[in-house]
């Protein structure tokens, strides 16, 4: 399969959801090749179900999503396959195989689809874990590390072939602000040795949009409300966005927080029981 | 409605035993994790077949002692016992207790693995899962169970001789030359059959039922995984209860 000569994912008119549920209604939207994008959006807003259809976990229920020239769900099984070959995935949890070390779980897509000998498979693994600064780890299982350390692990296996898409499901979430901004410059770092490469982020970290971004795509109940350049974003007066970008609760009413007699009066009798 | 959703799974996990049976063979790589899945399901079976395979011999060796020798045939007790284990409780005791022990064991590491995404991660780095998770599970068993069930057969024959011969008194050579005159080897093949059986049944229900966890319809999360190893493990029982009878009366 010839390489398009960039891998931008567009997608048109796109209904996504699952049974019966739209989760995402009519979404049209250009990702461009070579750059980083951040999907920004609240909870529950549909980015996480968004990535699991370009990575062709889940067929749309309407529309079309292309990657480079390709659109998706209309390839054959052969040609979907080598599509996805080009896709680098970082999970939320990373996703590491618990039976695995980390070693091995960063060599898996090596061992498994190259004749690769064992020495170069680990020069490449050790080059990868050094890449996010777990060379030292590499006989670790992912139940011994942090959840900081296995998404950066869940990176190296991600990047283990260099592919021209890498994709991450809220790579920052959970982390600690020094693990967050470490794993904002791997990003960055990434960019600047594979420039070709579609980065393509899910998030709702402001920090990290401001670090990475260079394009944006705002998800909405149900619709895609932004999408476009991060200075554009900066400068909205869409009211939601706004509200959004300068993490404002609004004029949401705070109802009595208290319980009621019946029940304090009951928690006081167990308290002091 | 219920027995087209009985009849639908049953269709599905038929299909889902081909898939895997398929690719068993797809590469040389496949070795190495049926190995694994080997010493898994066989050898860390070893130690609690023996010890079921040990009381079940000794037990009908007691009531089949003290049955028989009503009759005055007390020197029947080698056939019996034998003949009981070899074509009937070898098979079906090993299949149910491996479900306890490695079935259940598949299920819930499978059932895990589908709700941390490892199995989305295996599909996006284009590793079919049935080939990486289920095939080797599906190889595995199917060598395993007729080897633990010869394994069971052998020392269930050893409790038999304790109860019966050292404690009971009964003649050694009686008890040995009944087992040798009266076990043929269509008992024998019987016997294969049924732990062959029981290996893919147990296999493709454990396998199955972790696989397709976040399809449930009675709990998500860890909860699903619950409710898929209990499955896995209380359907394969009673497929290898009904199998025994079906095999049973067609080889008789």
């Amino acid at each position: 399969m010839a390489d398009h000569n960039g891998w931008d994912i567009r997608m048109e008119n796109l209904v996504l959801g699952y049974d019966d549920t739209v989760v995402l209604d009519n979404i049209s939207a250009s990702l461009p090749a070579g750059k980083i994008s951040v999907i920004l959006g609240g909870s529950g807003d549909g980015k996480s179900t968004l990535l699991r259809h370009v990575l062709g976990l889940k067929r749309p229920m309407a529309g079309k999503i292309f990657l480079g020239p390709h659109s998706l769900f209309e390839l054959s099984s052969g040609q979907f396959r080598k599509v996805r070959r080009r896709m680098g995935v970082l999970f939320q949890d990373g996703a590491l195989l618990g039976s695995l070390t980390l070693g091995q779980n960063v060599a898996l897509p090596l061992t498994e689809h190259t004749k690769l000998d064992a020495a170069t498979v680990e020069s490449i693994v050790q080059h990868k874990l050094a890449l996010v600064g777990l060379d030292k780890y590499a006989d670790y299982y992912p139940n011994q590390l942090s959840g900081g350390m296995r998404k950066r692990a869940g990176l190296a296996r991600a990047i283990v072939t260099d592919p021209p898409i890498l994709l991450c499901d809220e790579p920052t979430s959970g982390l600690d602000p020094i693990n967050s901004a470490q794993m904002d410059k791997l990003l960055l770092d990434m960019k600047q040795h594979f420039p070709d490469m579609t980065i393509i982020v899910v998030s709702h970290d402001l920090q990290s949009l401001y670090t990475i971004a260079d394009h944006v795509l705002v998800l909405h109940a149900g619709k895609a409300v932004y999408n476009g350049g991060l200075e554009p974003l900066r400068q909205t007066t869409d009211p939601y966005l706004r509200q959004f970008l300068d993490r404002s609760a609004g004029d949401m009413q705070t109802p009595d927080l208290r319980l009621g007699q019946e029940a304090r009066d009951a928690l006081r009798a167990w308290l002091d029981k | 409605m219920r027995t087209l959703a009985v009849l639908s799974e049953m269709g599905a996990m038929f299909l889902f035993l081909l898939h895997g049976l398929v690719n068993i063979f797809t590469s040389t790589k496949q070795l190495r994790k049926i190995v694994h899945q080997m010493y898994f399901i066989g050898s860390k079976s070893l130690l609690v077949i023996s010890l079921i395979g040990i009381f079940t011999g000794m037990v009908l060796g007691l009531q089949g002692y003290y049955t028989l020798v009503k009759f005055g045939s007390e020197g029947l007790l080698g056939a019996a016992v034998a003949l009981s284990l070899i074509r009937e409780l070898g098979p079906v005791l090993t299949a149910i207790m491996v479900t306890g022990r490695a079935g259940s064991s598949m299920a819930a590491e499978i059932g895990v693995m589908r709700i941390s995404d490892q199995i989305d991660a295996l599909e996006v780095m284009d590793i079919n899962p049935i080939s990486y998770l289920v095939s080797p599970r599906f190889a595995a068993a199917i060598i395993c169970f007729p080897l633990l069930t010869a394994v069971f057969d052998v020392i269930g024959i050893i409790g038999g001789y304790l109860t019966g011969v050292a404690l009971l008194g009964i003649n050694p050579g009686i008890y040995f030359y009944r087992i040798e005159s009266s076990v043929n080897s269509h008992d024998i093949y019987e016997g294969f059959l049924k732990a062959l059986l029981f290996g893919v049944i147990v296999a493709t229900v454990s396998c199955f039922q972790g696989y397709y966890t976040h399809m449930r319809k009675d709990g998500v999360g860890p909860e699903g995984v619950s409710n898929a190893t209990t499955s896995a493990v209380v359907m394969s029982c009673v497929l290898v209860l009904i199998t025994d009878y079906i095999v049973t009366s067609f080889l008789l």
